[in-house]
């Protein structure tokens, strides 16, 4: 990289900057940008290295923009980079999120945003399903990962129903290690077969 | 305290949702409800603000929490917890552990929580739809169907469905949020 390192600080910054206050949808949407930005545009990371950083921000905890920036910022410019890149594109949610806490229950008073909101709620209903059907349609379906799902399913269901406090932390890490598990034993076996 | 509440809440939170923004729904649901935050009908109201505003729907959520708790000071806070986790983890892996995904009991790891994450998101789904289509909440109070609310949700898997079939893909959120809150200006306005 040629450039000086503040003018790339600063692209970095504007670049995150912009693509937090302009991306609707949440990460995936936010993806098509970054390959836009970063690979088309700028040509600051080639297609590969984008596809890991892709691999990596979906495989970690935390909103995926987020995880992009750190790593987009961290591959460029090392700790500075990765700093200002995620507090850039965090910076315009604040910023409008803020604004319209300001607002919200004064607007709330207005009747029909009230009635609006009660359709609205409806939609959101509508829009965790639809994505948890998209996630599911993805998942790889073995009779492991089936049993996990159906199982974790019917049981959050009934501990929310019968107001039972067990945090799906639990449930996250009860997963992990169940994986965890199967792995080793998995790896055992062809291990105990090659002998 | 309810900045420090906050701070760890969040950073909670932003440490084990794994599968992005959907996926911290649940968490943020638990969280916000145990610590008495908001009730599940003004979160789902901010749900549906999140999603038609800009940027992550984690931070924006955050950022409105901490602000309705404690002001700028506390949407900052907010902020800053849930996006510290993803921050420190990233940094780790970009700097030090580059080959962390290639080991066979990460890869584990991250295979059995899948279906966790999307049993959860579903999960979550059936709940709030419990408690918005029929008000029940849980087994102590009798389910009381929300007529209106049940027409409009059939409005829009109808709208899904046609667009599905037309045009070959979902429709928007965007989309679906300003038809929902249509339907409920019109039904209000009706009855």
């Amino acid at each position: 990289m040629k450039e000086k390192k503040e003018n790339i600080l600063l692209k970095l910054f504007l670049s995150f900057f912009k693509i937090g206050a302009f991306t609707f949808g949440g990460g995936y949407a936010m993806i098509a940008l970054l390959e836009n930005e970063f690979v088309a545009n700028k040509k600051w990371l080639t297609k590969d290295e984008f596809l890991d950083m892709v691999a990596i921000a979906e495989s970690t905890p935390g909103p995926v923009a987020i995880n992009s920036a750190t790593y987009i910022g961290y591959k460029l410019t090392g700790f500075l980079g990765s700093l200002i890149s995620t507090v850039a594109v965090a910076l315009p949610s604040l910023i409008i999120i803020y604004i319209i806490s300001l607002f919200f229950n004064a607007f709330m008073e207005f009747k029909y945003v009230a009635y609006a909101f009660t359709g609205i709620r409806v939609c959101v209903v509508y829009l965790i399903a639809s994505a948890g059907i998209k996630m599911f349609k993805g998942l790889k379906k073995t009779p492991l990962t089936l049993t996990v799902f159906t199982l974790t399913l019917i049981t959050f269901i009934a501990f929310s129903l019968f107001a039972v406090n067990f945090s799906s932390i639990y449930f996250i890490l009860i997963g992990g290690l169940i994986g965890i598990f199967t792995t080793c034993i998995f790896k055992c076996k062809k291990e105990v077969s090659k002998e | 305290m309810i900045y420090l509440k906050l701070f760890l809440t969040f950073f909670k939170i932003g440490a084990v949702s794994f599968g992005g923004g959907y996926a911290m729904i649940p968490l943020i649901r638990e969280a916000v409800l145990s610590h008495g935050w908001l009730t599940e009908e003004e979160l789902v109201d901010f749900i549906a603000v999140a999603e038609s505003t800009p940027g992550p729907v984690a931070v924006n959520i955050a950022t409105f929490i901490g602000s309705t708790k404690a002001g700028l000071l506390g949407s900052i806070i907010s902020t800053l917890g849930v996006i510290t986790p993803s921050f420190i983890i990233i940094l780790i892996i970009a700097a030090i552990l580059k080959n962390l995904l290639k080991y066979k009991g990460v890869q584990g790891f991250l295979a059995g929580i899948r279906p966790v994450i999307v049993a959860l998101i579903l999960g979550t789904a059936v709940t709030i739809g419990l408690s918005t289509l029929f008000a029940f909440s849980d087994v102590s109070v009798k389910p009381v169907p929300n007529l209106m609310g049940i027409i409009i949700f059939l409005c829009l898997l109808a709208v899904h469905f046609g667009c599905r079939l037309i045009a070959k893909k979902k429709p928007s959120p965007i989309i679906m949020i300003l038809l929902s809150a249509g339907l409920g200006i019109l039904f209000n306005s009706i009855m």
